[in-house]
């Protein structure tokens, strides 16, 4: 019997609320997930339902003084990210965690040349000479791939095209080889044709390096090209998990069926009506307590919130009977 | 007998200066448009598909005369639009219009969406205060938004339904001819499909024409009767929609339809991946511009050819260009060579 090796992170009742003129809105709520060493994660929803500030909260990158992790836990190689002190985390974040954000001019200085922005890591976190950690830092873009990489060092961000900013940004995240990779909507922004090349790059970084990642995106083509587990969030909920060929196969929840619906594909016959999912998302102020998803769908459902159950090994799903009509076979 | 086609547009060019130097001479062009012919015919939807660049947007803007041709021509209806005076085309507004891609960039957020959807009939001249009163109500119901929703305004509304009001406006002059520029990028993947089916209803209902204009070949192939596939300023391949997909014939339709990730976990497709980035309009290679970036061995001989489309099977048009299209395929169009 092969033993399961342990998670590299378990996320754990997670909540984040936002501080806001309405009071404190709660954006993640109790959110629970694991990730395997070496495997990738991947976290898909739609607008509001809290899977970046879920990213944001496991490496404690959230807006202050309004975001404020209120509950739950962050276990990363066995210490409580949520709770150890900022010094702490910071050696962490940055070195053994790295963090990819959706626009890549959020991460790089524009009035810094990439080489000095990708040495600045070599020099502080490795103490490397100027000489040195320039070196490194020319590796490190050729890694990614950046063609003609000892030209590139010399560039302002505003000269390279957002495929390569990208890139320059993926380099960063991983230049101290991180065992956990946050990439937050990391091809959102770009061609797909550089999308197919950025997620080609970082599947081939994650073989080289044993690298766990967490990739957050609303895009389930994404999802089911790279992930080996999927979490679905809807309104700051996990609604349901699983390992990702289980998920597409044999989706559970109304909310996830609903979404692999309605995407158009190839194959979707021209000019067929698309199946939808009626109403949107409740503003943060207004989710109920019970399923949110029955709440955007105007039906009744109890007043309990649903809880996590385990359909399948590996397969969660909120035990909605109105969303999981699976959950209760008929008499 | 086939009918005249709604739009044509022959050899359309869009270049924009580049000026540089103390004296800010043109040093350069962006070549946005850079020769793009193509019909559009009643009731149809052309589906126009490209990357950042390519010079999609600048086209559909163009084609409803946001924008002066640099050269080539724009027919309406059998009427050249392509050098009248914006006065003149006054009349036209009515048959061609366009929702844009970002609905809070495009609607006036001091205006009530009643006021910004009665405007187009204020600008004509159109209808007594009640009729119009009467039509946004109407209008209001068929992109399926609640009467209460004319005394708002836009910024109180959602991604999506800030969308369905400019469905509504653009609807407003029962138009012919709609361009969509990317009108679902902005919104979430469940109010895509909602959006989507709206559009497709409503050209049953009106008989409405579509430019839809947007980078997802998925969501434009699923909306179009034919799909124009532009790179770099020029029409690469146009065919039906099905036949882009089953038999794409130019390398740049191949590698965005490799690129397009697939929602099936099972399938290990193996991708196309290219090289460098995609391009800028300034300054474009002299040859083949895919072909430049394919590193192509044949890349020299396109330098000054003729690399049009042709039609390679019917209503199939492709590139003619050696660095693009397979060995058979440049034999057939080429039988002298």
């Amino acid at each position: 019997m092969s033993h399961e090796p342990e998670p590299i992170l378990v996320v754990d009742k997670l909540i984040t609320s936002f501080e806001t003129e309405r009071g404190l809105l709660r954006a993640v709520d109790q959110v629970s997930f694991s990730v395997p060493a070496g495997k990738t994660v991947g976290i898909v929803g739609e607008s509001g339902c809290g899977k970046s500030v879920t990213a944001m909260s496991i490496v404690r990158l959230l807006p202050q003084p309004a975001g404020k992790i209120l509950g739950g836990h962050v276990n990363f190689k066995g210490r409580d990210l949520s709770h150890i002190p900022d010094k702490e985390l910071r050696k962490i974040r940055g070195s053994d965690i790295g963090v990819i954000f959706q626009e890549p001019m959020a991460a790089l200085n524009p009035v810094h040349r990439i080489g000095r922005q990708v040495s600045e890591i070599f020099r502080i976190h490795r103490k490397m000479s100027k000489k040195d950690a320039w070196e490194a830092a020319t590796e490190m873009l050729r890694q990614v791939r950046i063609p003609a990489p000892e030209k590139r060092m010399m560039d302002y961000p505003h000269q390279l095209s957002g495929g390569m900013r990208q890139r320059v940004v993926i380099a960063l995240a991983i230049a101290l080889k991180p065992s956990l990779l946050i990439a937050d909507e990391p091809t959102t922004a770009l061609d797909v044709t550089v999308q197919a090349q950025i997620l080609d790059l970082l599947k081939r970084l994650q073989a080289e390096m044993g690298m766990s990642i967490i990739l957050i995106t609303h895009d389930l083509g994404v999802i089911a090209e790279t992930c080996d587990e999927v979490v679905v969030m809807y309104a700051g909920r996990v609604v349901e998990k699983a390992p990702v060929g289980e998920l597409f196969a044999k989706p559970l929840h109304a909310y996830t069926r609903g979404l692999l619906a309605s995407i158009p594909t190839l194959d979707t016959p021209s000019k067929s009506i698309l199946k939808t999912i009626p109403g949107m998302v409740a503003p943060l102020s207004d989710h109920a307590h019970g399923c949110r998803f029955c709440q955007r769908l105007g039906r009744t459902s109890s007043r309990e919130r649903p809880q996590l159950i385990e359909i399948n090994p590996g397969h969660w799903v909120e035990n909605c009977p109105e969303c999981v009509p699976s959950l209760h076979p008929p008499a | 007998m086939t009918t005249a086609p709604l739009l044509t547009v022959n050899d359309l060019r869009i270049h924009f200066p580049v000026r540089g130097g103390v004296l800010l001479r043109q040093t350069g062009a962006v070549r946005a448009v850079d020769g793009v012919s193509l019909i559009i015919r009643s009731g149809e939807t052309l589906g126009l598909v490209g990357e950042s660049g390519c010079g999609k947007s600048t086209l559909g803007k163009a084609i409803v005369r946001l924008l002066k041709p640099t050269s080539g021509q724009i027919v309406f209806q059998g009427t050249d639009i392509s050098h009248r005076s914006q006065r003149s085309l006054r009349p036209l507004r009515r048959d061609v219009q366009m929702i844009f891609q970002d609905p809070a960039e495009s609607l006036d957020p001091r205006m009530s969406v009643r006021a910004l959807i009665e405007e187009p009939f204020l600008i004509h001249r159109m209808g007594s205060r009640s009729e119009r009163i009467q039509w946004v109500n109407e209008l209001l119901d068929r992109v399926g938004l609640p009467a209460s929703s004319a005394e708002r305004y836009s910024f109180e509304f959602s991604g999506g339904q800030r969308q369905r009001i400019g469905i509504a406006r653009a609807l407003a002059l029962k138009p012919k001819l709609i361009i969509c520029d990317e009108p679902v990028s902005a919104l979430d993947v469940s109010v895509q499909s909602q959006i989507l089916n709206l559009l497709v209803e409503l050209q049953k209902d009106f008989g409405l024409s579509y430019l839809f204009i947007a980078h997802n070949l998925s969501v434009v192939k699923h909306v179009s009767d034919r799909v124009a596939v532009m790179y770099l300023g020029k029409i690469v391949e146009l065919a039906t929609a099905q036949d882009i997909y089953q038999n794409p014939r130019h390398a740049y339709t191949k590698a965005l339809l490799s690129a397009i990730p697939a929602t099936d976990p099972t399938i290990e497709g193996k991708k196309i991946l290219l090289e460098g980035d995609v391009p800028s309009p300034i300054d474009p290679p002299a040859g083949s511009a895919f072909g430049h970036r394919l590193k192509h061995p044949r890349y020299e001989e396109t330098i000054g050819m003729d690399l049009s489309l042709r039609e390679i099977a019917p209503d199939h048009w492709v590139a003619n260009d050696p660095c693009c299209i397979s060995q058979e395929d440049w034999a057939t169009l080429n039988p002298s060579q």
